[in-house]
């Protein structure tokens, strides 16, 4: 992306194309700074929202993961019945529920995808969750073109997809690639390094640095994406979190007393694995990333990026139908096979544009 | 092969406890840092006759000194002009617009006074829509223009309000948040204030004008609120000057029997507004301008152009299809032009082609004439040639003869000599 083209698209952009105003300077106090408060007693009000989904073939810690993340039993059962047999086909699965922290109010959804990778032929098992992506926006679309709105239309977009990769050591596997080049030009994705208690430090981050390699090499972008940073302030504070990515992680529901402390943690004949411990697993960067720094960046994204970009190409698909005589009806879009993947190739058509 | 792609557990939204520290408290503050960076917009519009404060009640407000010149009492009709400025406190910066009515109230027919203002709120709304309505488009980075508050500058007469107030705060309250404010509130009397102030609400509310509500439902700025609203409208008095009282420099109107203190709240109300204005209600301003005043303008427009919501079980996509059409529409008409365009090119062509044949051929029979004159001229050069050449032939003939006639007589001549030689000779010997 073009370097004019890159300040466009930031969803940050704080110079906005405006008459020219005269900078003025205050002889006193105004008062001006109490907005913020306006705002944040405004936002506490009508809560928050927040649909994170986690994708990952089974086994590999999803659940425990978000109820680590969230510090509660998000899943009340199982989504998936482990003693059965695996589901045939790909079935997401969403759970929603509010929490409060300190009068915050968090609407949470929670989207799981079992069953994903698991079958013989994984072929195009990206599509559903695409599909279910778009849903979404759809959904979200729909209620903005409304005459009349609702006055705060419910957000049940994705803000961030935590991909889980398989701890083995070696490379990003081409299912993985696959999945992450078509998904990171819809959604957020942070990929994590799951079960990364069976890699030694070493291993990590030899793992690690491969993993950074093969999505550069194949042009996937993560976030943070480099794009989107604002200033040099974020860059900073971006790149060392990009150096990290993807995180080895440790999910852990249950407690362990630890010299004295009760910790999260995974208990083992060879010792405790504390999740919280930054020298045993960089859960905590997760947490930190998703939770207490980033999220209002993840749906800002979202919205001013993932959306919009789905919103022109909604607006713009229907000159691609062919004009028969009279007019032509809009349905929505196909969710067929073969209609996912001509969506992947217009997805990847547009690289020029929102590529970072 | 139906497939069912997302399945709801059947949980409703319940409340989760949870065990720990999960940290998404810092919500408030992380939406709060982003709106920071972004910076805040602010448009306040001012409604009054010339004269009346309006500039040095904004300079007083925002305890600065706007660049404005004093506008005449002779312009012809009512125009608006908007000024931006930026203001930085702390770590907020605002960008402030003041939009003036300058005019209003100077000219003898006030009918349409209120026309220019409408317009321009209009104008404000429909460029947002547009901007929204765009397939490609940055809200995000969008100047909002739109108002957000509308002060009315009430004349203190004391006794009621003008027709000219009703009729525009009426044509305005649907568009703007109002609020009412007698200026020059330091020409009215205490007990006269109190008469006039109830006697403009109950004006205001016989005549069905809505003005703006201060919240009250939420806790922390409702007991505020509901204590300010009784004071509305709000007796200002504005000042940029500052007079010695007491021990301070204060914001004062210095007469010969006293002082007006602006910030002393027995004084004027001008505390109230600034309480109300900046430091509780901005946010809700803005947010009523967009949410109410914004959508409404919206839904209308929307309505006006043909788009309707349909009923669930129609076609759930009615403003996706009136966009179609139009860009069929569009399209065709393009095609037209086209159409049209190529026409006139072809016959554009066609015109130049005969022009230029028309000239080719009268080149030609430039040519052929400038050939025969030539033709003609190179005759009778050459009958001329051959006159002259005769005239040579001639000439040379009459060369010889006389040539012969001069050899002829200088023979003769020589041989009398040599007879009278001879002659000569034969009479010696």
């Amino acid at each position: 992306m073009a370097g004019t083209s890159k300040r466009s698209t930031s969803p940050h952009a704080s110079r906005s194309s405006s008459p020219k105003a005269s900078p003025c300077e205050m002889f006193g106090y105004v008062g001006i700074e109490a907005v913020l408060d306006q705002l944040k007693i405004k936002a506490m009000k009508t809560g928050f929202e927040f649909n994170i989904m986690v994708v990952g073939r089974s086994g590999l810690g999803k659940s425990t993961m978000v109820n680590t993340l969230f510090k509660s039993k998000v899943w009340k059962s199982s989504p998936v019945n482990k003693l059965g047999p695996l589901p045939q086909t790909l079935q997401l699965q969403s759970v929603t529920h509010t929490i409060e922290e300190k009068g915050v109010k968090l609407k949470l959804t929670v989207t799981d995808t079992p069953g994903f990778g698991d079958q013989i032929n994984n072929d195009k098992c990206w599509d559903p969750i695409l599909n279910y992506i778009n849903d979404q926006y759809e959904r979200y679309l729909q209620e903005e073109v409304l005459i009349t709105r609702q006055h705060h239309i419910p957000d049940t977009r994705v803000h961030i997809c935590v991909y889980f990769v398989p701890p083995t050591g070696h490379c990003l596997r081409p299912l993985d690639i696959e999945f992450l080049k078509r998904l990171c030009r819809v959604v957020n994705v942070v990929p994590v390094i799951a079960r990364a208690d069976s890699l030694t430090l070493e291993e990590r981050e030899s793992f690690r640095w491969q993993i950074q390699e093969d999505l550069k090499n194949n042009g996937i972008y993560v976030y943070p994406q480099k794009c989107f940073d604002e200033d040099s302030n974020d860059k900073t504070l971006n790149d060392k979190i990009r150096e990290k990515i993807p995180f080895a992680v440790v999910g852990a529901d249950r407690e362990h007393l630890v010299n004295g402390k009760c910790v999260l943690g995974r208990k083992t004949k060879w010792g405790i694995i504390e999740v919280e411990n930054m020298a045993h697993c960089e859960f905590p960067l997760l947490r930190d990333l998703l939770i207490r720094s980033h999220m209002q960046d993840l749906k800002d994204i979202t919205h001013n990026v993932h959306y919009e970009n789905y919103r022109v190409h909604r607006l713009n698909e229907s000159h691609l139908l062919t004009k028969g005589a009279g007019w032509v009806t809009l349905s929505p879009p196909t969710r067929r096979n073969t209609g996912g993947s001509s969506r992947g190739q217009r997805w990847n058509r547009d690289e020029s544009e929102n590529a970072c | 092969m139906k497939r069912k792609w997302i399945s709801f557990l059947n949980e409703d939204l319940r409340n989760l406890s949870l065990s720990g520290h999960v940290g998404f408290d810092s919500l408030p503050d992380q939406l709060v840092n982003k709106s920071t960076s972004q910076g805040f917009c602010f448009n306040i519009l001012c409604v009054g006759e010339t004269g009346i404060g309006k500039s040095t009640l904004m300079d007083t407000l925002f305890n600065t000194k706007f660049e404005s010149d004093p506008a005449t009492h002779n312009e012809p009709g009512v125009r608006l002009k908007a000024r931006s400025y930026e203001l930085q406190e702390s770590n907020v910066r605002l960008k402030l617009t003041i939009v003036d009515t300058v005019g209003f109230g100077d000219q003898i027919n006030k009918d349409d006074s209120y026309k220019p203002i409408v317009e321009y709120i209009d104008a404000q709304f429909e460029a947002y829509l547009q901007e929204e309505l765009k397939i490609k488009r940055s809200l995000f980075n969008y100047h909002d223009t739109r108002i957000h508050a509308c002060l009315y500058f009430i004349a203190p007469t004391g006794h009621s309000l003008k027709s000219l107030d009703l009729v525009t705060m009426k044509k305005l309250d649907s568009k703007v948040n109002i609020i009412p404010i007698i200026a020059k509130a330091d020409t009215i009397a205490k007990n006269e204030l109190h008469r006039f102030k109830s006697k403009i609400m109950s004006e205001l509310v016989s005549n069905g004008v809505q003005i703006y509500q201060f919240p009250t439902d939420e806790e922390t700025v409702a007991e505020i609120n509901a204590t300010m609203s009784v004071h509305l409208p709000f007796a200002v008095v504005g000042s940029t000057e500052e007079v010695k009282i007491g021990n301070k420099m204060a914001k004062a109107r210095q007469y010969p029997w006293g002082v007006v203190q602006v910030e002393n709240e027995n004084h004027c109300d001008f505390v109230k507004l600034r309480e109300m204005l900046i430091r509780v209600n901005m946010e809700d301003l803005r947010e009523q301008t967009h949410t109410r005043h914004y959508e409404l303008y919206r839904r209308c427009k929307l309505e006006e152009m043909g788009f309707k919501d349909t009923d669930p079980d129609s076609k759930p996509f009615s403003l996706q299809e009136t966009y179609e059409a139009k860009r069929n529409e569009f399209l065709g008409e393009l095609q037209k032009k086209e159409e049209e365009m190529r026409q006139m090119f072809v016959m554009r062509v066609k015109e130049k082609e005969a022009e230029l044949k028309e000239a080719e051929k009268d080149l030609h029979e430039k040519f052929d004439l400038l050939k025969r004159t030539h033709q003609e001229e190179k005759k009778k050069v050459e009958d001329k040639k051959k006159e002259l050449e005769e005239e040579v032939g001639n000439f040379q003939k009459k060369k010889a003869a006389t040539q012969l006639l001069q050899s002829q007589a200088q023979q003769a001549g020589a041989q009398q000599t040599k007879k009278d030689k001879d002659k000569k000779n034969a009479s010696f010997t």
